[in-house]
C-alpha cells in the first residue's frame, strides 16, 4: 500500500510538472499582450517597455521559461497585476474559504445523495424513486445563481432564518487566522459564536452547490445500485437467509460504492476551482471570484497559479479515491500493487 | 390432493404455477408442477434451457423477483407450507433448512467480502449465539471438509483470487456449513472445466451423504442426474412431462419429448451417426397454455393434444407420464406427477 501511495505521489509530481509547462505556453498564445493589461490603456510606450524589462518579458523564450521553472521551484508564483501582491499570497488567503465551502457542500451531496440514490433503487419506479428523479433534475437544471437569489428571498428577507451574504456577521471578530477556514480556526481558538455564525452563513451556498452535486452522486448512485442488485452474489445473499436491509446494507451497497465515489471524486474537484456564481451571491470571497477577475483582467500570473492549483487539487483528490476504489474493491488493489 | 401427503416426504410441491407480468404480456413460466422428493432422497431436474427448472427452485426458496409472481400452488416442507410463511419465517429456513448452490460460482460470491467471511456469515445469520469467532472458526472447519487447501489461508481470499472449482467449494461451503434438510444444485457444473466437474459432484454426493441432506439437482445434464440422482424429473416448457426412477425413465422412456431427449445423446455403441436433434422450437410462454405444450413439436401428437391438457398416468412404480398416449393401458395417477417410493 506504501509503496502504491509513493508511486502515485511520483506521477503526480510529474502531471503538475506537464500541467506547469502546458500553463506556461498557454500563457504564450493569449493574443493580447499582457503588458497593456498591466500598464493600462493610457500608458506611454516608455511605461510599457520599462514594465517589460521589470517582469521579464522582453528576454528571449527559453529565458523565461527556465526563469519561470525556477520560480516555481521556490514557490514563487509572480506577482499577481490584479493585487499587486503575491499570487501564492492571494491563493493562500482565497483557497481556504473555497476549500470550506466546498468541503461543506459535499457533505451534504454525500450525506444526501447516496441514499437518495439507494432508496431509489431499491423501491425503483415508487412514488420515492419519481420523487428523488424530480430532486436529481432540480439540482442539475435549475441555474445556480437562480436558486442563490430565490432562497436568498425567503430564508434571509422573509423569514430571516439564516444570515445575509458574506462569511461572518459584520460585528464578530474573525479569530486568529491559522488555516484560513473560518470553522476550523474558531474551534482552533474556541470561539463557539464566531463557530456557530459562521455556519449559519455557509448553509445557504453549500446548500446551493450542494444540490448540484447531490443530483449527480444521487443518479451514479441509483444506477450502480440497480446493477449490483441484479448480480448474481445479491441472490445468494438472499438464499443465505439474510433480510433484504442487510442484503442491501452488506452485499449490494458496498459493491455500488465504486463508480458512486468516481462521481463524488470528479464533483469535489470541480467544486475546488470555485464557484463563481455562488461565491458572487453570497459574497464569499473564494477562489471562484478570484480567478474569474484574474482572467477577465488577465492577470497571467495568477491565472497559472490558480490553473496551477486546481490542477493539483484535483490531482489529489483523483489519488484519494484511487484509494478509496483499493479499499473498496479488493481486485484493484492487487492488480496496481503487483504491476 | 393429496395422493400422498406423505410423512416420508420432505418435500411436496402441487399445482404450482409461476408467471411474469411483463409489458408485452404475461410469461407462462410454470403451470402446474407437482413433485415430490423424499427425505434423504436425491431428485434429478432436467429439461432444456428455460423450461423453468432454476424459476421451479427459486419458488420454492421464494426468491421469485419482479415481475415474476407465484399464482398459484403448494409447496410443503416438512410441517410448514412454504408460501404461506410470513417473510421473517421463509428467511429462517433460506440457508439453514434448504440452501442453494448457483450456477456461477464466481459471480455468486460476494468481490468485496473475504471469502471466509462469507461462509460464517451463513451460520450467522441462524445462529445468533455462536458469535464471530466461534462462526469463522467452523467456517474455516467446512472449508476444510469441502477439501480446499490451507482453508485458514484461503478463508483470507477474495472471490477474484479463485478459480472457478474452488469457488464452488467455497458456495458449497456456505451453503452445507448450516446442514441444511434439502440442498438445491441449480446446475453446480455447468460453469466449470469438464476436470473438475466430476471432483465437484463427489464433493457434493459425500457432503450430502454424510449431513443426510435430499438434494434436488437441477441440470440439463442428463449424464450428470444419472450418475448422482435416485429419480429424475423431466420438465418440459413449465411443466412436468415425465418423472420415475432414473433407471426407468433413462431406460424405458414414456413421454415423446424424453424420448427426444435421450435420442439427442451422441451414441457411443455408434459414433458416426449424425446427431439428432427434435424438430422444431419451444413454445412461447406468452401463449395461453392450451392443451400439452409439447404437441407441435411431438411426432405423435393428435388433434386433442393441441387443446386439452393431458392428465397424468401411472406408467409403471413410481413411474408417471404426462401423455394421452398411455390413456388406453394406464391408470391415471391422481392430479400429481410424483412417485411413492
Amino acid at each position: 500500500m506504501g509503496n502504491y501511495i509513493l508511486k502515485r505521489l511520483v506521477s503526480l509530481c510529474i502531471t503538475v510538472a506537464g500541467i506547469a509547462i502546458v500553463t506556461f505556453f498557454l500563457s504564450l498564445i493569449v493574443p493580447i499582450d499582457p503588458l497593456a493589461a498591466i500598464a493600462g490603456p493610457q500608458a506611454d510606450p516608455e511605461t510599457v517597455e520599462r514594465l517589460r524589462a521589470v517582469y521579464g518579458f522582453d528576454q528571449p523564450l527559453h529565458v523565461q521559461f527556465f526563469r519561470y521553472v525556477e520560480r516555481l521551484a521556490h514557490f514563487d508564483l509572480g506577482m499577481s497585476f490584479q493585487t499587486g501582491r503575491p499570487v501564492l499570497d492571494d491563493i493562500i488567503y482565497f483557497f481556504p474559504a473555497t476549500f470550506e465551502l466546498a468541503s461543506i457542500a459535499m457533505i451534504i451531496a454525500i450525506v444526501f445523495g447516496i441514499p437518495l440514490g439507494v432508496i431509489s433503487a431499491v423501491k425503483r419506479n415508487s412514488f420515492l424513486d419519481q420523487a428523488a428523479r424530480v430532486i436529481s433534475l432540480i439540482g442539475v437544471s435549475m441555474p445556480v445563481f437562480w436558486l442563490g437569489l430565490v432562497l436568498l428571498l425567503i430564508f434571509y428577507f422573509k423569514l430571516s432564518w439564516l444570515p445575509e451574504p458574506g462569511r461572518l456577521d459584520i460585528m464578530l471578530i474573525e479569530p486568529p487566522r491559522i488555516t484560513g477556514m473560518l470553522l476550523i480556526d474558531s474551534i482552533i481558538a474556541g470561539d463557539w459564536e464566531v463557530f456557530q455564525d459562521a455556519l449559519m452563513h455557509s448553509i445557504m451556498p453549500a446548500t446551493v452547490l450542494g444540490l448540484f452535486g447531490l443530483a449527480g452522486i444521487a443518479r451514479i448512485a441509483r444506477s450502480s445500485m440497480l446493477d449490483v442488485l441484479s448480480q448474481e452474489y445479491v441472490k445468494t445473499a438472499r438464499i443465505k437467509g439474510l433480510s433484504e436491509f442487510w442484503v442491501i446494507v452488506r452485499h449490494a451497497f458496498p459493491n455500488a460504492l465504486v463508480p458512486t465515489v468516481t462521481m463524488i471524486g470528479l464533483t469535489y474537484g470541480g467544486l475546488l476551482e470555485g464557484a463563481v456564481l455562488t461565491e458572487t451571491i453570497f459574497s464569499w470571497p473564494g477562489l471562484g471570484r478570484y480567478l474569474t477577475v484574474a482572467f477577465l483582467t488577465l492577470d497571467l500570473n495568477a491565472i497559472v497559479g490558480g490553473t496551477m492549483l486546481v490542477a493539483i487539487s484535483y490531482s489529489l483528490v483523483n489519488l484519494l479515491v484511487d484509494l478509496l476504489y483499493a479499499y473498496l474493491n479488493p481486485k484493484i488493489t492487487l492488480a496496481k500493487g503487483e504491476g | 390432493m393429496t395422493v400422498g401427503a406423505d410423512k416420508n416426504n420432505l418435500l411436496e410441491v402441487e399445482d404450482l404455477a409461476v408467471r411474469f407480468y411483463t409489458l408485452r404480456g404475461t410469461v407462462h413460466a410454470l403451470e402446474d408442477v407437482s413433485f415430490k422428493l423424499g427425505q434423504g432422497e436425491s431428485v434429478g431436474l432436467v429439461g432444456e434451457t428455460g423450461c423453468g427448472k432454476s424459476l421451479t427452485a427459486r419458488a420454492i426458496l421464494r426468491i421469485v423477483s419482479p415481475p415474476g409472481k407465484i399464482i398459484r400452488g403448494n409447496i410443503r416442507f416438512e410441517d410448514k407450507q412454504l408460501l404461506e410463511l410470513s417473510e421473517r419465517e421463509i428467511r429462517q429456513i433460506r440457508g439453514n433448512q434448504i440452501s442453494m448452490i448457483m450456477q456461477e460460482p464466481k459471480m455468486s460470491l460476494n468481490p468485496s467480502m473475504r471469502v471466509g467471511k462469507q461462509v460464517a456469515e451463513t451460520l450467522m445469520i441462524h445462529d445468533k449465539s455462536l458469535g464471530k469467532r466461534g462462526a469463522y472458526a467452523q467456517a474455516v472447519d467446512m472449508l476444510n471438509a469441502v477439501s480446499i487447501p490451507d482453508p485458514k489461508h484461503m478463508a483470507k481470499r477474495y472471490p477474484h483470487e479463485l478459480s472457478g472449482g474452488m469457488a464452488q467449494r467455497i458456495m458449497i461451503a456456505m451453503m452445507l456449513v448450516t446442514r441444511p434438510k434439502l440442498l438445491i444444485a441449480d446446475e453446480p457444473t455447468s460453469a466449470l472445466d469438464v476436470t473438475i466437474q466430476a471432483q465437484i459432484i463427489d464433493l457434493i454426493n459425500n457432503l450430502i451423504d454424510d449431513i443426510g441432506s435430499s438434494v434436488l439437482m437441477i441440470s440439463h445434464d442428463l449424464g450428470v442426474v444419472a450418475e448422482t440422482c435416485d429419480r429424475v424429473i423431466v420438465m418440459y416448457a413449465g411443466s412436468v412431462a415425465e418423472s420415475g426412477l432414473v433407471r426407468d425413465v433413462m431406460e424405458n422412456p414414456q413421454h415423446p419429448y424424453t424420448q427426444g431427449l435421450l435420442r439427442t445423446l451422441p451414441d457411443a455403441i455408434d459414433p458416426g451417426q449424425p446427431l439428432y436433434s427434435i424438430k422444431g422450437t419451444v413454445p412461447n410462454l406468452m401463449d395461453e397454455p392450451l392443451g400439452c405444450r409439447f404437441a407441435p413439436r411431438c411426432p405423435q401428437a393428435t388433434d386433442r393434444c393441441s387443446s386439452q391438457k393431458p392428465p397424468v398416468y401411472d406408467v409403471g412404480p413410481g413411474h408417471q407420464v404426462a401423455c394421452f398416449l398411455h390413456e388406453a393401458t394406464s391408470p391415471v395417477a391422481g392430479t400429481s406427477v410424483g412417485v411413492q417410493l
